[in-house]
């Protein structure tokens, strides 16, 4: 009680207070240390390995200390990850994020809410080896889809849908849509419904209502769901291998630090990649992020109630 | 006046039903409101005041009947093609857009030039004495002041009906009073016709031309407030101006006039919708009932608080009966008075309290 006292009356008397007191002041009590079994965690699992890898990649088996990177960017077969990830990546975050904008709207006015959630999240818990088994089957060229379009005589001979581009993005889009819907839904739901009505009274149309009161309210929760999307796609492997071609248009980033590692055995090269690929990340990431800040992000009520 | 309601004559509401589910919320609403009138809809929550307000706005389509502006009928459209202002009780102002843009945000809808937008939000903005906040956004305004932008942003498109659902319900009490002066200088000021939705009868009173009460979805009684104040045609519209005193009671004929026993003690009063004798419900409000030496009724006071100007106190007849009055002196718990009240004020409904 004391403490709060002196703490009102001139700097001097802060001499007088106990260390504990004066740290108290400064916000750190007994409940700071509930953070420490976090930051072991975050140490752990996150700092350490992140700078093992880094000073490992500044250590090739053959070279100086750059030679890695010198070699990932003058080499074709290397480089070129880069952009097959990215043209997997980016459009399926787009397409994803876009297409749960709607259907997160339609599924808001829904009663039923929980079964069609539920329903969407079983993807997330099947994982993608799963998904992408089914995808081979259903759209392989004996499968299902193109025998019952080759039944109806829409086509003469399969259309080749796995083991290629097509394959992978379309495992990626059933993979990582039931995440950005759910987020989209949150931010959405999270938006009061007055404030569509107050704009509908002042002449908005629907059209009007989307893009002046929704868009900007969801703006911010969109940004966040671009960036865990792309991330998510980014590091894709499995879909890749399994779906795709991993030897050609679908050889992603994570395929070549999975080579480098397991094929050559050069832990150095594959913990290069594995930088560059977290650095191509953190870039888009930050450029999602700073294009946030541009936009309102306070609440989403239009006063109290 | 630049910012003035558009013209129209009357806003006719044409048996206005609507259901959700199996729960009738309005039961065929039959009003006619006039150009410049101010229309109160009170009544206790779930009586469909909320519901008869959205329904006039378009955010509630009808399940039965039709709503009339002179000689068009506007039920079946959209929100957006009414041109009604609504003040929304949580307010529902814009979050990410500042006072101005949150008040041009209509006349933008309308398609209006610039110059037009900000020399009417200018107005609009002096009308509800904010010409200073202009830039910030709604978070960092005080609640009355959400409010004024509420209403700056409802009046600005010169809508010929102004649609309020318990504006003030939010805001502390001495603000309350405040505005609902400005609400009222502001409705004659733009010459719209208002409704408003209330559940306080003060409110009502002192802002409407006509009260409109409500009771589960439907209309009790359509009056001025001073109608309704002196004499509400039934006795649960009397319950809810402030008649807290309800008692059953059997109606006598004497010979000087009607009375009604009460607490064993014979009291006369006016029969409001009562023929002949019978089983009655006797209505007399609180600050009507005073204590005097000689008046008919025994009770012993139970409990009183100080109001100010007087004791709101809550006493029981010999009988067990609660009965609340008002004194003008200091009463004790436990003390025994003796109260009496005027003939004209003691009012007798057919029939047994709800």
């Amino acid at each position: 009680m004391s403490a709060v006292t002196e703490s009102i009356a001139p700097i001097a008397a802060d001499r007088r207070l106990s260390l504990r007191a004066r740290l108290a002041l400064r916000g750190l009590d007994g409940v700071t240390l509930l953070v420490l079994p976090a930051v072991i965690f975050v140490i752990a699992l996150f700092v350490y390995p992140f700078v093992y890898g880094f000073v490992l990649s500044l250590q090739p088996k053959a070279g100086d200390w750059l030679a890695n990177y010198r070699k990932f960017f003058s080499e074709p077969f290397l480089y070129d990850t880069i952009a097959a990830t990215l043209w997997l990546a980016v459009p399926a975050t787009l397409i994803n994020t876009t297409i749960s904008i709607p259907v997160a709207m339609r599924v808001r006015l829904m009663h039923r809410r929980r079964i069609l959630t539920t329903i969407l999240v079983i993807p997330i818990t099947l994982g993608t080896v799963l998904i992408a088994e089914g995808l081979l089957a259903y759209l392989g060229p004996q499968g299902w889809f193109n025998r019952v379009l080759m039944l109806f005589g829409i086509i003469h001979s399969p259309v080749r849908l796995v083991h290629n581009y097509t394959g992978v993005m379309l495992s990626l889009i059933l993979s990582g849509f039931p995440f950005t819907f759910l987020l989209t839904l949150s931010y959405l739901t999270g938006i009061d419904p007055s404030l569509e009505q107050a704009a509908s009274t002042l002449g908005a149309n629907a059209r009007a209502r989307f893009w002046h009161i929704l868009m900007p309210l969801l703006a911010p929760g969109l940004a966040i769901n671009l960036c865990l999307s792309f991330v998510q796609t980014f590091s894709v492997f499995p879909s890749a291998v399994l779906l795709g071609a991993p030897a050609g248009a679908t050889r992603v980033i994570s395929i070549a630090a999975y080579q480098a590692a397991y094929e050559q055995y050069d832990y150095s090269m594959a913990s290069t990649i594995a930088m560059i690929m977290g650095f191509v990340q953190l870039i888009i990431v930050a450029a999602i992020l700073s294009g946030r800040s541009f936009v309102y992000r306070g609440a989403t009520a239009g006063g109290k109630g | 006046m630049a910012i003035a309601a558009r013209d129209f004559r009357e806003l006719r509401l044409d048996a206005m039903s609507r259901n959700f589910g199996a729960l009738n919320a309005l039961k065929g609403i039959n009003l006619t409101v006039q150009r410049g009138e101010f229309i109160a809809l009170l009544g206790p929550s779930g009586c469909g005041k909320s519901t008869a307000l959205n329904c006039l706005a378009g955010l509630l389509t009808l399940s039965a009947g039709s709503i009339w502006l002179d000689k068009t009928r506007i039920d079946e459209l959209k929100p957006e093609q009414r041109g009604f202002g609504m003040v929304f009780q949580n307010y529902a102002l814009f979050p990410h857009m500042s006072v101005r843009r949150n008040i041009g945000f209509g006349l933008q809808m309308q398609r209006r030039s610039k110059a037009e937008v900000a020399r009417k939000v200018d107005e609009a903005l002096s009308i509800v004495r904010l010409g200073t906040q202009a830039e910030k956004l709604p978070g960092q305004l005080s609640g009355g002041q959400q409010q004024r932008v509420a209403i700056a942003r409802a009046i600005v498109i010169e809508p010929p009906l102004v649609l309020m659902d318990e504006p003030l319900s939010n805001l502390d009490a001495k603000l309350r009073l405040e505005m609902r002066a400005e609400i009222r200088r502001i409705h004659e000021l733009i010459g719209s016709a208002t409704i408003y939705v209330t559940h306080d009868q003060e409110e009502a009173l002192s802002l409407a031309d006509r009260i409109v009460v409500m009771r589960e979805g439907e209309v009790r009684q359509v009056g001025t407030p001073a109608e309704l104040y002196a004499k509400p045609a039934h006795a649960d519209v009397a319950e809810f101006m402030g008649y807290r005193n309800l008692f059953r009671s059997r109606v006598s004929k004497g010979g000087d006039g009607i009375s009604v026993t009460l607490g064993g003690a014979s009291l006369r009063g006016t029969p409001i919708d009562m023929t002949g004798e019978g089983e009655a419900t006797v209505a007399i409000r609180p600050d009507e009932l005073h204590a005097a030496s000689d008046g008919p009724i025994a009770a012993t006071v139970e409990s009183a608080q100080y109001h100010g100007r007087d004791f709101y106190c809550l006493g029981r007849t010999a009988d067990g009966t609660q009965i609340y009055f008002c004194a003008k002196q200091p009463v004790q718990k436990g003390e025994s008075v003796r109260l009496a009240a005027d003939p004209q004020r003691v009012l007798i409904y057919a029939g047994a309290p709800a």
